[in-house]
């Protein structure tokens, strides 16, 4: 009997070990299809452009909205990928093995929302800065918008992540995943559009960072907790 | 002395009863067989044995250890296999079975070829899995099962798409592992080819 328990070859994985599996294997199918990871991009880079043309090309008029339209942006576009976080390992039975393989499911979870923070949040956060250049935002204040933008996208991917396994259940749960999230993301949004002001401005925007970095550390702590025991439900 | 034994189980699907009060006792090296007519409730038994489904009311015990079904011990020693088999369509089998198996134990190259060519799968594994026909997925998917380790094996109509070589290889994959002192409960109509000793049979939407 126990020849079956443990057979020679059998060492099992640890923890840490099975989620960075899991990290490793959501980075290699989304290089396998990249047209996952450039949505996100192209459309926070359509929309933030539409605004030269669509409200004036004046660089100080630009530069007054500039916080606005990249977090919004930036916000909007990491919501595009949410949807595809957990439904695509439902669908095909992953997500009932992780459920099963001994593992604590709550590192399986953080591990691919930090994929998903890799694949879309930090891309998003390095885009910005070109983007401000064509809303008139100075170079001085890139810094700034660089370091604003990827607390904050840390924290989107978590708090989109409870949503996203809230809505596991929920057929074409796209509109409902927006409904949830949006509002629970909205003091990143305050915070993060603030620090942007602020950069732009050259003023010293530690203030608002200081807030984005405890709502990320906040998230990091509650959110996998949350989305495991949402996706544990979801399978059912 | 059963290896697994469940009494009193309840189930509701939606207003009624699919179990009320089913026990059910194995023994180690033994298999038992599911049968049942569509909508009998296999995999839904199935579902709740492994720990995906939480039923009313269970009393689940496991080498003699009364446990839940979500026992993180109870899941390290048991395999599922579902009607889908968790494969990714951009990864190659070779690459699904190395993160199926690796989530669990390390796993060495040599147990990975010998697992390969055991369940045929030589000419097709290292192709990505979008490219292969159902009866080669299922395939691959049993590779992960044999590599698994596990003790337990919950299977849900392990047969399906599979071509008739492929069917006597359930049975025989059955066999082996109930030499191995393992143990198996499988949802399927197919004859396994195990010795009468080794089977116990349960008919589902029959007085239970």
């Amino acid at each position: 009997m126990n020849s079956a328990a443990n057979p020679p070859h059998l060492v099992r994985t640890g923890a840490l070990a099975a989620a960075l599996k899991v990290l490793q294997r959501d980075l290699r199918l989304a290089v396998r299809r990249p047209s996952q990871l450039l949505q996100p991009l192209a459309f926070f880079a359509v929309v933030s452009l539409l605004f030269p043309l669509g409200y004036t090309p004046e660089l100080d008029k630009l530069r007054a909205i500039a916080p606005g339209v990249l977090w919004v942006g930036a916000l909007l576009a990491s919501m595009l990928a949410l949807d595809s976080l957990f439904r695509e390992d439902a669908a095909d039975g992953t997500l009932e093995q992780f459920l099963i393989c001994g593992q604590p499911l709550v590192g399986l979870v953080a591990a691919k929302t930090l994929a998903h923070w890799l694949l879309t949040g930090l891309p998003l956060t390095l885009m910005a800065p070109l983007l401000g250049i064509a809303l008139g935002v100075p170079v001085a204040a890139m810094p700034g918008i660089l370091s604003s933008l990827a607390l904050g996208s840390v924290t989107l991917s978590l708090i989109g992540a409870v949503g996203a396994g809230l809505t596991l259940g929920v057929r074409r749960g796209g509109v409902l995943l927006s409904l949830l999230t949006l509002p629970l993301a909205v003091p990143v949004l305050v915070f993060g559009a603030r620090a942007t002001e602020l950069a732009i401005a050259g003023e010293s925007l530690t203030g608002p960072l200081y807030l984005l970095a405890a709502l990320a550390v906040l998230g990091a702590t509650l959110a996998p907790l949350a989305a495991a025991a949402a996706v544990r439900i979801g399978v059912e | 002395m059963p290896e697994l034994s469940v009494k009193n189980l309840l189930v509701f699907r939606g207003e009624r009863h699919l179990f009320r009060g089913l026990a059910l006792a194995v023994p180690a090296q033994r298999c038992l067989q599911i049968t049942g007519v569509n909508g009998a409730g296999k995999t839904t038994l199935l579902r709740v044995l492994a720990g995906l489904l939480e039923p009313e009311h269970l009393e689940l015990r496991w080498r003699e250890r009364a446990i839940s079904p979500r026992d993180a011990g109870y899941h390290g020693e048991l395999a599922y296999l579902g009607h889908d088999a968790a494969l990714k369509a951009d990864l190659t089998g070779l690459e699904n079975i190395r993160f199926a198996v690796g989530l669990r134990s390390t796993l060495g190259p040599a147990a990975l070829a010998a697992a390969i060519a055991r369940v045929g799968a030589q000419k097709f594994a290292d192709r990505l899995v979008r490219t292969l026909s159902a009866g080669q997925k299922r395939r691959i998917a049993l590779a992960s099962l044999l590599l698994s380790g596990s003790s337990l094996w919950l299977l849900d109509e392990p047969a399906t798409n599979l071509d008739a070589a492929g069917q006597a290889l359930i049975g025989e994959l059955i066999g082996e592992q109930l030499a191995r002192g393992g143990t198996v409960i499988a949802a399927t109509h197919q004859d396994l080819g195990l010795a009468a000793t080794a089977r116990i049979a349960l008919e589902l939407g029959s007085g239970t």
